[in-house]
């Protein structure tokens, strides 16, 4: 699979991540976001800016725990909870996430 | 073999009025596909990268080879009556309706391979005996079918003959994936386990600053400095837990609560970066060889440690794997005569059971008073608790028979003052799988996945609506986030489920209370 944008392609698995990380623009962000019917918000930018800032330092994404702590930090306590995550991201802050910021999707039981 | 589509439709069944065997509906699951595994997935673990040149008469080759190597599935071949009494107890079977779904019907997939190629009416008269040849439509069916058997073995306990029924879809996947037919995220997974040292994918630095952040959270909550500690040498404990446990909700409430036993007791304990994962996916393909490498990784960190016990977390097929196999695959435990079993008998203390789970080690500790709890911190719960198949039918803990089932109940009475049991039929060795179990948890199954938890569902709909059960515990990684996913088609909160060890958290005293 893969998405057209402003004349390039670029190529993502077949669950519609991206297959080349070094891909991902806030364009591309925003493509894969409608693909998931999540509108981007300032809110939703606050939350992948720290996956991907995360992610650059320690090739995965952060724990649950951290990212709800790093939020909660960043946007007050009351948004520090995987409650608001998921309403942001309703298929979870982990896998949907984690895909519109152009990361692999963390695997095993989770 | 179609892909599947990419978003595909899921949807819960309705509750039964009565737990009456569903409807067949033919060919109602036959569009339900894992993701095949790509070539890097497959090599990177030593089988074919794609369906390989002639892999009809290799696929027969290797069932010959299983037949051979294991007597066990030579008489579940053989002795399969088709009486029935299994077709109603799969999970799959009553959320999906498919007939195929019926274990007698899924093992026929294989056993009418086997007639042709292995008995003589077969090779002689295969329309008499309904007999097949390996075709491209029976791997067909074969990928799609066995994937939809979580290896939960709940029918094999109603099997008149004891046909282990999950084992015949181990052989299935192993035949598979020695011809080049891989399940993506079961291979992808054990890849990173080899790689980088857990499922998850997660880097020493990584776990070491999770770590970090628990630690913290622990002194804020509780003013007790509670240690998660890494790679420490000569601590007396070395604990493997699914690395869910350290990246995932509700798993990490359960490690916070390893933590905090062992604190309160005194004992020296640590994780292991190179071993940072109890799971073993190996045992869910069938694969002896990637079961006994990934169990390697537990005994090289222990000798490397210098520990003297190996404890096991929160996850079911880690525990059956540590409790029934390790034994034999890597010389832990005891009996083995050779060197290589006897540097690590050595070393481990014969006092403890080798190894335990983490439910042994609590209980002990809360019958020898060791453990304080205010019970009354877990009052706003009214707890059940959900059987994990691997534990429950593949494994033991504690001196008696049922220890498995009596332990883990016998700690949550221990930390909580609100217990209710579930229906009779659905818990202890005839519980019902969570429907994500054996590699099945995975995002392009979800629809598979929501109709396998409905028995279980039903079952908790039955205690939530008459006793008020809002928190069901479960010890196994797999159920926690098979379930925190499909409780919301069933009108559930998925913050409901939850571990063991989470509720032993929320009421263990640290020593410094006020």
């Amino acid at each position: 699979m893969a998405i057209e944008i402003n004349g390039k392609s670029v190529e993502t698995d077949e669950e519609g991540y991206l297959v080349n990380l070094a891909d991902w623009d806030e364009a591309i962000a925003g493509v894969l976001a409608q693909q998931e019917n999540v509108t981007m918000t300032d809110q939703h930018w606050e939350v992948i800016n720290f996956l991907r800032d995360y992610y650059n330092e320690f090739q995965i994404a952060p724990a649950v725990r951290v990212l709800t702590k790093a939020i909660g930090k960043k946007l007050g306590p009351e948004k520090g909870n995987s409650q608001y995550l998921y309403e942001l991201f309703p298929y979870g802050p982990a896998k949907q996430a984690c895909k519109i910021a152009g990361l692999p999707k963390p695997t095993g039981c989770v | 073999m179609a892909a599947p589509d990419a978003k595909p439709k899921v949807e819960a069944p309705a509750y039964r009025e009565f737990p009456t065997i569903p409807a067949l509906q033919p060919e109602a699951m036959a569009g339900s596909n894992p993701y095949v595994a790509a070539d890097k997935h497959n090599e990177a673990i030593g089988f074919p990268g794609a369906l390989v040149e002639g892999w009809e008469q290799k696929a027969i080759a290797k069932m010959g080879e299983l037949l051979g190597k294991y007597r066990s599935l030579r008489v579940y071949m053989d002795s399969c009556v088709h009486c029935g009494a299994c077709t109603d107890k799969c999970h799959y079977f009553i959320g999906t309706g498919d007939p195929k779904n019926m274990p007698v019907a899924r093992q026929e997939l294989m056993r009418s391979v086997y007639r042709r190629y292995f008995t003589l009416p077969g090779k002689l008269f295969p329309g008499l005996v309904g007999a097949r040849d390996m075709t491209k439509d029976v791997l067909d069916d074969w990928f799609r079918y066995y994937n939809q058997c979580s290896e939960c073995r709940r029918c094999s306990v109603f099997c008149p003959y004891g046909i282990d029924t999950a084992e015949v879809t181990m052989a299935a996947k192993e035949i598979m994936h020695s011809v080049g037919l891989g399940h993506k995220y079961v291979n992808e997974i054990i890849g990173k386990v080899h790689k980088i040292g857990n499922n998850l994918g997660l880097p020493g630095p990584a776990l070491e600053d999770t770590l970090q952040g628990l630690e913290e959270d622990v002194k804020e909550d509780t003013g007790a400095d509670v240690r998660y500690p890494l790679d420490v040498k000569g601590a007396e404990v070395l604990l493997v837990t699914p690395s869910a446990d350290f990246f995932a909700e509700p798993h990490v409430e359960s490690l916070i609560g390893y933590g905090k036993v062992f604190h309160a007791a005194g004992i020296s304990w640590t994780l292991s970066s190179a071993a940072s994962e109890a799971g073993n996916f190996g045992m869910f393909i069938g694969s002896y060889d990637q079961m006994r490498k990934i169990a390697m990784r537990v005994r090289e960190a222990a000798l490397e440690l210098g520990v003297k016990r190996i404890v096991v977390g929160e996850c079911g097929h880690a525990w059956r794997v540590a409790y029934s196999f390790w034994n034999t695959l890597t010389g832990i435990g005891a009996g083995a005569n050779d060197p290589f079993a006897v540097e690590l008998q050595k070393q481990l203390d014969p006092n403890y059971k080798q190894p335990s789970h983490i439910c042994e080690v609590t209980w002990d500790l809360i019958r020898q008073g060791r453990l304080k709890f205010d019970k009354s911190a877990n009052d706003h719960r009214i707890i059940t608790f959900h059987d994990s198949c691997n534990v429950a039918r593949g494994s033991r803990m504690g001196d008696d028979p049922g220890g498995q089932f009596d332990i883990p109940r016998a700690i949550i009475k221990a930390v909580a003052n609100n217990y209710v049991e579930m229906a009779r039929g659905t818990t202890r060795e005839k519980t019902f799988c969570c429907g994500g179990g054996g590699g099945l948890l995975t995002d392009e199954l979800l629809d598979l996945r929501v109709k396998g938890a409905l028995p279980r569902m039903e079952a908790l709909k039955a205690v939530a609506d008459g006793k008020g059960v809002n928190f069901m515990a479960t010890i196994c990684a797999i159920c926690k986030a098979q379930f925190t996913k499909v409780l919301p088609f069933y009108g559930f909160k998925m913050g409901m489920v939850g571990g063991v060890h989470q509720l032993v958290s929320t009421a263990i005293q640290l020593g410094n209370e006020q």
